[in-house]
């Protein structure tokens, strides 16, 4: 067998997996998100915090929970960080310095995971189980909530009460992110991914002499960190690390892992707002997108242009031999389409073409699936402009769900669409024309303007991958995409709990001959080529001088 | 306007306290939990996979060595020991840059482009020394034959694998420096070649550790 057909079997095998999770973990967390019940350590819970859970909230009281809640876990991730020095099982590493604890808390909170610091010489035991992994664990929950929000903006009328954020907050953690955490860390420690406390010590090698390996709660935290789509690795190898992602398996494995919430939110979008098949629409626009990209990575990557993989005789720089190209590729694809950033090989050595793939991946928005709950918010304000669109063109009023899109929606859901690629480019366009930035590239001409722009758009995206030549380690940067993620993550769930507060107040209106027909595959279509040309219309100059110009010249 | 700042004292203090009970529970109860059963079933794996030879720990077969001999003299790269099987370049490796009471590998890539002047020519100069390494008397090493993870650097620099391809093009050499038949030596090869798991799933690979102990214990014994 060739490895171009094992890549195929694999992604094959990949989509049946995600196709047997699809129904029952989308029913169940429509019900973790519907149920009046609460379960005992719930109510301990509910106790700690003096909130009581059963209290409606209005879009704006539901917002600012959210950013109370986020501000709060900056703070205290930041300060963690910078009293490493003096806490105790911090294996005698120093505190962060105070750009690097900034830009590192922000990233954590945002689910980025951008990641300035190298994990095995930084963040002791303390800092990465009851720090990092903890916002892991809790940003994620914090996006399903939001697109829990927005979903029951959608599907309730004439009140504008949007659930509590609390009770979806704890649900989502202890009900959905912990339980498949569990499951997912024992299974990769059973295939080699280490968890232990043992800290830096000492092992023989063959040769003689001994070398030095940082122990710690690895699998815990790669676990959480693909459920959850977070993708901050233990070590800076991230998942290409044998101690994360020690088989071809495991490598499947997590591959599934980022993908399976994302996609069943579609199942829960489906089945909370009374329409399976509109769930099944807004799926089939993620999947469409997802294995179009893969092809695409995969061609590229096989074909290995560009003079140094010529060289080489195959697209292997940066990539795992019990990996190899095909898996590495699917891998590539799904992490940049969804929020996650976790690499299992380095993007940056990826294929001109290629490395273009994972930037405009992000730069759709990572809607395809997206992140746990971002993916799919972006795509629901994505399916609005959508049927803006085709209401533009016969000249009728848009609905969608039943909900009039009109100009308090519009505006709503084109603010959304435009913060991101505003950020991106002003914070890439001010790093270039600035004279010190430009020296953190480690390549030049092309490759070095993609790594930039990889890095604004890996920060305001909240993915965390990045081109990992450039520098990320100055003040500049540190500073500059910390405020690129608080800003890309918090902005736009501004835009959508609005937009969720106003849907929910509407009283819904009845369906006619003239209505779009959202759950047929026109508007799957109608869908896929929105993004696809509102994207490219946004960055075409952008990606043209970097991944474009690299690879149409290879 | 003090009532705004009493309602945002009390959410950030709701806030608070929601953070520290998920501490709890997702950063202590947790990894904690998840550490014992580890532990409890999968002790090896969970403590890295370490193997030993002649009852010594020699690493681990997840983490890929580097099988040199010691540096000479005003040497800044050591030679490869060509009497071991050789593993891929690793020139994304870093070293300890702070925190440096201790000596610790940082994992990593070269992230250097497809079109790098750099990376074309370091894959140039691993590409010459594999020909002029593994070809001995009675066996020229083509440069069509070397395979692309005999001359590239992989993505966490540990890459504790090569492929069959590349641990083939060593055997020669491998039995003229040991002073092995060539079958013997291909025979170890091919017993330590593993395939795709399940027969699809990633890389066919070949353990440089396993194969040099397995190898080890051969020399020994003729």
């Amino acid at each position: 067998m060739g490895p171009v057909l094992a890549g195929v079997l694999q992604l094959l095998a990949l989509i049946g997996a995600l196709a047997l999770a699809y129904i029952p973990l989308g029913n169940y967390m429509a019900r973790v998100y519907s149920s009046d019940k609460h379960l005992r350590v719930e109510k301990w819970i509910y106790k700690g915090i003096g909130a009581d859970p059963n209290t409606e909230m209005r879009w704006p009281a539901y917002l600012r929970s959210v950013l109370a809640f986020s501000a709060v876990g900056v703070l205290f991730l930041y300060l963690l960080q910078r009293l490493q020095g003096i806490l105790p099982g911090s294996l005698g590493f120093s505190s962060v310095n105070p750009a690097q604890s900034f830009n590192t808390a922000v990233s954590f909170v945002t689910n980025t995971n951008w990641q300035s610091y190298y994990g095995e010489q930084t963040m002791g035991h303390v800092v990465q189980t009851a720090g990092l992994a903890v916002q892991n664990f809790v940003s994620a929950a914090v996006g399903i909530a939001v697109a829990v929000a927005l979903v029951r903006g959608f599907a309730r009328s004439r009140t504008g009460e949007l659930g509590n954020f609390w009770a979806d907050l704890v649900r989502g953690t202890i009900r959905i992110l912990v339980p498949l955490s569990v499951v997912a860390a024992l299974v990769l420690v059973a295939c080699g991914a280490i968890q232990n406390f043992s800290g830096i010590h000492e092992v023989g090698q063959f040769m003689g002499g001994h070398q030095q390996w940082n122990g710690g709660a690895v699998a815990s935290q790669e676990a959480i960190k693909e459920v959850g789509t977070n993708g901050g690795g233990y070590f800076n190898a991230n998942s290409a690390h044998p101690f994360e992602n020690p088989t071809p398996f495991t490598n499947l494995f997590e591959i599934f892992l980022l993908l399976v919430i994302p996609f069943a939110l579609t199942r829960t979008f489906g089945v909370m707002v009374g329409s399976i098949k509109q769930g099944y629409a807004i799926l089939a626009t993620m999947a469409t997108i997802w294995l179009g990209f893969v092809a695409l990575m995969m061609w590229t990557e096989f074909a290995h242009h560009g003079p140094a993989l010529q060289a080489a005789g195959g697209a292997m720089e940066g990539k795992e031999t019990r990996i190899g190209v095909g898996a590495s590729s699917i891998f590539a694809v799904s992490t940049t389409l969804t929020s996650t950033g976790a690499v299992d090989s380095f993007h940056s050595s990826f294929t001109g073409l290629g490395g273009g793939i994972t930037i405009l991946g992000m730069q759709l928005g990572e809607i395809a699936p997206g992140g746990t709950g971002s993916g799919l918010y972006g795509m629901l304000i994505m399916a609005v402009i959508a049927v803006f669109i085709a209401g533009l063109m016969v000249g009728r009023t848009p609905e969608y769900l039943g909900k009039k899109i009109g100009t308090r929606e519009m505006k709503l859901a084109a603010c959304y669409i435009l913060i991101t690629p505003a950020l991106v480019l002003i914070f890439a366009a001010a790093s270039m024309a600035l004279p010190t930035p430009p020296h953190s590239m480690l390549n030049s001409g092309a490759h070095g303007f993609s790594e930039v722009l990889y890095a604004f758009t890996s920060a305001a995206n909240n993915n965390g991958s990045a081109f990992a030549g450039l520098n990320a380690n100055t003040d500049w940067f540190n500073t500059m995409t910390g405020l690129a993620m608080v800003l890309g993550r918090f902005l736009p769930m501004v835009f959508v709990l609005a937009l969720a507060g106003s849907l929910a107040e509407q009283k819904p209106v009845p369906v006619t001959v003239g209505t779009l027909r959202t759950e047929k595959p026109l508007f799957t279509g109608l869908l896929v080529g929105a993004i696809l040309i509102i994207t490219g219309l946004t960055y075409f100059p952008a990606l043209a001088l970097g991944p474009l110009a690299e690879g149409l010249a290879s | 306007m003090n009532n705004s700042v009493s309602n945002t004292a009390r959410l950030l203090w709701a806030g608070l306290r929601a953070l520290l009970v998920l501490t709890l529970v997702t950063g202590v109860i947790y990894p904690l939990v998840v550490t014992g059963i580890a532990q409890g079933i999968f002790p090896g794996k969970a403590n890295g996979s370490e193997i030993k030879s002649n009852g010594q720990v020699v690493g681990s077969s997840l983490i890929g060595q580097s099988y040199n001999l010691p540096l000479k003299k005003g040497q800044e790269t050591p030679d490869p020991d060509l009497k071991w099987f050789q593993g891929r370049p690793q020139n994304g490796l870093g070293a300890n840059s702070i925190n440096t009471q201790y000596k610790l590998i940082l994992s990593g890539a070269t992230n250097l482009s497809a079109d790098s002047k750099v990376l074309v020519q370091q894959v140039k100069d691993a590409k010459a020394a594999v020909i002029k390494d593994n070809s001995v008397p009675g066996y020229t090493v083509e440069a069509s034959q070397v395979p692309a993870d005999a001359v590239t650097s992989s993505g966490s620099g540990l890459d504790p694998d090569i492929s069959p391809a590349y641990a083939d093009l060593q055997v020669h050499r491998i039995a003229e420096k040991n002073g092995l038949s060539v079958a013997q030596v291909q025979k170890l090869v091919d017993e330590h070649t593993d395939g795709r798991t399940l027969g699809f799933i990633g890389e066919p690979t070949v353990n440089v550790l396993e194969l040099n102990i397995a190898l080890k214990s051969l020399v020994t014994k003729s």
